[in-house]
């Protein structure tokens, strides 16, 4: 089915989301739609699935125009949606959520499970999905619920499928798989829109790319572009990507933890016997997919989560059982993984969002009153050195883009003296000009000679700032290597495969180049504590 | 409010992460709730004054509906319409003159101390209701519920009214150690709910609802017992002149020193909110307590101190309206002060000044509603359905929008 989309333009208000904005998909292609998060990409296939109404604009499916009413149009007229966050009911079997919304039913309107479930086991066999039609959806990891989406769509003979991030979630070997799946819908004629920020999986899979910059259509690449190329058409101008780092100058180990085990509020061990230190001046990244325990790891060095054993030493001096207050106090600098809930208090101005942990401390208090102008001139500064784009310091922080947003945080964390720096996903859903910025400024902060942690689930990210590597895998940290690891061994420990074994398939699946494993420099469990006894 | 504004459907860019995680402390956020309090307390003024039109409005038709005139003239109103709207009219345009006679100024009086009369009672009428609800409202900043002014008003009253009868103190120490009797009361009163919530969650709501039928029924109690009371009557013994608030503009007028208290306790509060580091930390806390704790700040002793000076502010105007206005204690002593404080915070979106009109506002319509029913006959009531109304308007932006065909506010996040 050819899917052409004529002059799209959707406004909220005064924002024009989308403006007038074509693209064609042809049959059995697989299209790529990029460009960075508040682009509009997501709006625009809102429209095409029916979500949204367009304000101007028409949707052809093979020649002829259609309205969608909203979503039941959509599939009907064969267009099925991933959606970057899954719709499915975690306590309904595989074979009920694939006939969830279009359910069959035999006489006296009893379900008819068996014919979903024979559905889901053809589909699964045709495409190698391997899918149970008996299994419960909260028991498959992740990347199986994707491929239960999938299916859903598939059932309803989905000719269009719109893929929404659909890799945001996935460890590097799902998202491997992923690029599998769609190879074989495309040769089966489906096409696809896959909606991404990511050039590597672009150039990977896409047989076309349309580029998309604030709400419009900015230009169009073959995948063999370079990734220069494909960043500079969707931030529109040009960015290095790449950033060269000098090899650490590692001062001594100050900050050390021992045998952390933190539970989360539903009484879940979420860390469990975590061990790992950071030296002056070097850069330890935790990677790991979404929800293996990094939040907690970080939430419990700051304080905010209580540590049930282990001890967390920095410069000497234990943190656990400090309050937040005072483990800020004694020198952590700490970005949280989503700024908008923990990092910013929206309604508040850049200015006080960025004395929001020094507030009732000199220069901004004096006794219990504020020094506005104070708070003024550290706002004017911060605003200047960090580049932060807005209105003044009076602007509220919630209308400021994401980027301007997390280089708000981000100044606010590095603009007193640390003793240690843990920046969580510091650049999540932020444009790429600005996350070269952070980057640069991460570095700088190591060069000052700071311990730093970053949290990360992007690989590429982690591979860009890391000096050595700590993956985490189910409150565990599965092997702590070096920051040049490929990739490869990198998701294999993702998925929980220990260091030694996943070095070990890594070689065999990529013979013989990609043979340079990463080097163990510290195995995790028994690291330096010297600063730590010394106390 | 513009920003509170949910977008359609599936507008925003799903925010990853958090929004699933069960991590909510009990000392969190409230959710849900604090979101509508805000959408309330930050409402534009342009919404606060077309709710009150419209509330005016509907107050007219209720006017008109039970006004006899109008009745009689309805009975023929096919016959002779332009009597039904002449009768409709009068009603409705005498009613509301009374209304503005009774709380504002009063053209039909003979001398200039009857002229300016009503204005003085509605300033009267309108000093607690200022101070209580400026007290509710810096809950409301920080994000708490404080339905229990009515509560601390009562223990603010009963301790100041019982410095000012009990003890005998020289002039000028007795009113300030009345005055502050009533704030320490009020102030720890509201305290244990705050305590109770930082402790074990309670939520405040709730326990400040329960703590105003405990501090009702304690008052009613102690109006029995001889330290109290003289004679029969539940009534307590009369306070000591030198603990009584100065009136302000003689004997003819009941207008007193509370109302300057009123005013000063205006300016602390705005101040305190947007001058201070700890209004710094009530509203960091109540607009974000993630952010907040994340920052280092301690949710749960704001919550305490957050309670501790709304309830404080409760207990003064408690003060003001037994060592001021009163001058004895009765167990209706506090009114419906406690419950149309929170109205007034609402009306004036948590915002010092704009308290301080609300509550000229609503004590003028509470005084002129009276002048208005004995003169035209027209009830009470209807005063209190105005009241309501415009709160429910404010409450609803929506609504007002669309009835004055108004657009929507634009929707700021936009999908990715």
């Amino acid at each position: 089915m050819k899917l052409e989309l004529q002059g799209i333009t959707k406004r909220f208000g005064p924002l024009v989301a989308n403006d007038a904005i074509d693209l064609v998909v042809e049959p059995g292609q697989i299209h790529a739609l990029l460009g960075e998060n508040g682009a509009g990409k997501s709006t625009l296939m809102n429209v095409l699935f029916g979500l949204y109404t367009a304000d101007e604009g028409t949707i052809l499916l093979d020649g002829q125009e259609r309205t969608f009413r909203g979503p039941r149009d959509a599939l009907a007229a064969g267009i099925g949606m991933v959606h970057q966050h899954f719709m499915l009911v975690p306590v309904f079997t595989v074979a009920e959520s694939v006939m969830l919304g279009h359910e069959d039913t035999r006489g006296g309107g009893f379900l008819d499970l068996d014919t979903a479930r024979r559905r889901v086991r053809e589909l699964s066999d045709r495409f190698g999905f391997g899918l149970d039609p008996d299994a419960v959806v909260e028991d498959l990891p992740v990347g199986v619920q994707q491929r239960v989406e999938i299916v859903k769509a598939l059932a309803r003979e989905a000719k269009v499928l719109i893929l929404d991030e659909p890799t945001a979630v996935l460890t590097p070997q799902e998202t491997d798989d992923l690029i599998g799946i769609m190879r074989q819908l495309k040769d089966a004629g489906t096409s696809i829109v896959f909606i991404t920020h990511k050039l590597r999986e672009v150039k990977e899979v896409a047989d076309t790319i349309t580029v998309i910059r604030r709400g419009a259509v900015v230009g169009s690449a073959q995948p063999d572009a370079s990734e220069n190329q494909l960043a500079e058409l969707m931030v529109g101008r040009e960015v290095s990507l790449g950033l060269d780092k000098a090899p650490p100058t590692l001062g001594d180990v100050t900050f050390v933890v021992e045998g952390l085990t933190v539970r989360d509020s539903t009484g879940h061990t979420a860390v469990d016997g975590v061990s790992f230190s950071v030296a002056q001046g070097e850069i330890l990244a935790v990677a790991g997919v979404q929800g293996n325990g990094q939040t907690e790891l970080t939430e419990a060095i700051l304080g905010v989560l209580p540590a049930d054993a282990g001890s967390v030493t920095l410069a000497g001096r234990e943190l656990v059982g400090m309050s937040p207050h005072d483990i800020l106090a004694a020198g952590l600098g700490f970005v949280p993984e989503d700024r908008k809930v923990e990092g910013l208090v929206l309604d508040f101005t850049v200015g006080e969002n960025l004395v929001l942990d020094r507030y009732d401390t000199a220069p901004f208090a004096r006794g219990v009153g504020l020094d506005l102008k104070a708070l003024r001139r550290n706002a004017q500064e911060r605003i200047a050195e960090y580049d932060i784009r807005t209105q003044g310091h009076g602007q509220e922080v919630g209308r400021l883009s994401g980027g301007n947003q997390q280089k708000v945080v981000v100044a606010r964390e590095l603009s007193r003296p640390l003793k240690l720096f843990i920046a969580s996903q510091p650049t999540r859903g932020v444009d790429v000009g600005s996350i070269e910025f952070l980057h640069r400024r991460i570095v700088a902060e190591r060069d000052a000679g700071t311990p730093v942690i970053i949290v990360s689930t992007e690989l590429d990210e982690v591979a860009e700032l890391a000096d050595r590597i700590a993956v985490m895998y189910e409150g565990r940290i599965v092997g702590i290597v070096a920051g040049d690891t490929p990739r490869s061994v990198l998701g294999l420990m993702m998925a929980g495969v220990p260091l030694e074994e996943a070095r070990e398939q890594a070689r065999e699946d990529a013979e013989p180049e990609d043979g340079a494993p990463g080097t163990p420099v510290d195995t995790g469990t028994t690291s330096t504590s010297a600063t730590g006894d010394e106390q | 409010m513009s920003e509170q504004q949910a977008p359609p459907p599936g507008a925003a860019a799903p925010v990853p992460t958090r929004s699933a995680d069960p991590a909510e402390h009990t000392a969190g956020t409230g959710g849900r709730a604090s979101q509508v309090l805000r959408e309330v307390s930050t409402g534009s003024l342009g919404v606060t004054v077309l709710a009150f039109v419209l509330a005016l409005v509907i107050g007219a038709v209720l006017i008109i509906a039970v006004d006899d005139d109008v009745a009689a003239a309805a009975g023929y109103l096919f016959a002779r319409p332009a009597d039904f709207f002449s009768a409709a009219w009068s009603a409705v345009a005498d009613a509301y003159s009374a209304l503005f006679r009774g709380a504002v100024i009063n053209y039909r009086a003979d001398d200039l101390a009857g002229v300016i009369h009503p204005l003085t009672e509605t300033l009267t009428a309108a000093t607690p209701l200022i101070i209580a609800a400026l007290g509710v409202a810096v809950g409301f900043r920080a994000g708490l519920f404080n339905i229990g002014a009515q509560g601390q008003v009562i223990m603010g009253a009963t301790v100041s009214g019982l410095v000012g009868f009990a003890w005998h103190l020289p002039v000028g120490i007795h009113l300030v150690v009345a005055l502050l009797g009533g704030v320490v009361a009020g102030g720890l009163w509201a305290g244990i709910a705050g305590f109770l919530k930082a402790r074990t969650g309670a939520h405040e709501v709730i326990v400040t609802i329960m703590l105003n039928y405990v501090a009702l029924y304690l008052l009613q109690y102690l109006l029995t017992t001889s330290l109290f009371s003289t004679g029969n009557q539940p009534k307590s013994r009369s306070v000591d002149p030198s603990a009584q608030l100065p009136l302000l503009l003689g004997d003819q007028f009941r207008l007193n020193a509370g109302f300057l208290l009123a005013i000063l306790a205006a300016v602390f509060v705005w101040w305190l909110m947007t001058r201070s580091t700890i209004g710094f930390r009530f509203r960091a806390v109540g607009s974000n307590a993630h952010a907040a704790r994340t920052a280092g700040m301690s949710v749960t002793a704001t919550f305490v101190l957050v309670m501790v000076v709304s309830g404080a502010l409760a207990g003064l105007a408690g003060a003001t309206q037994v060592l001021g206005t009163e001058k004895f204690l009765t167990d209706g002593i506090a009114g419906t002060l406690g419950f149309d404080a929170i109205t007034v915070a609402l009306l004036g979106r948590s915002k010092p000044l704009g308290i301080f009109l609300a509550g000229l506002l609503y004590g003028g319509l509470n005084v002129g509603g009276r002048v208005m029913e004995v003169s035209t006959g027209t009830p009470i009531d209807i005063v209190l359905v105005i009241q309501s109304l415009v709160v429910l308007f404010i409450a609803a932006p929506p609504l007002v929008r669309a009835v004055f065909r108004l657009p929507s506010p634009e929707t700021k996040e936009v999908a990715a």
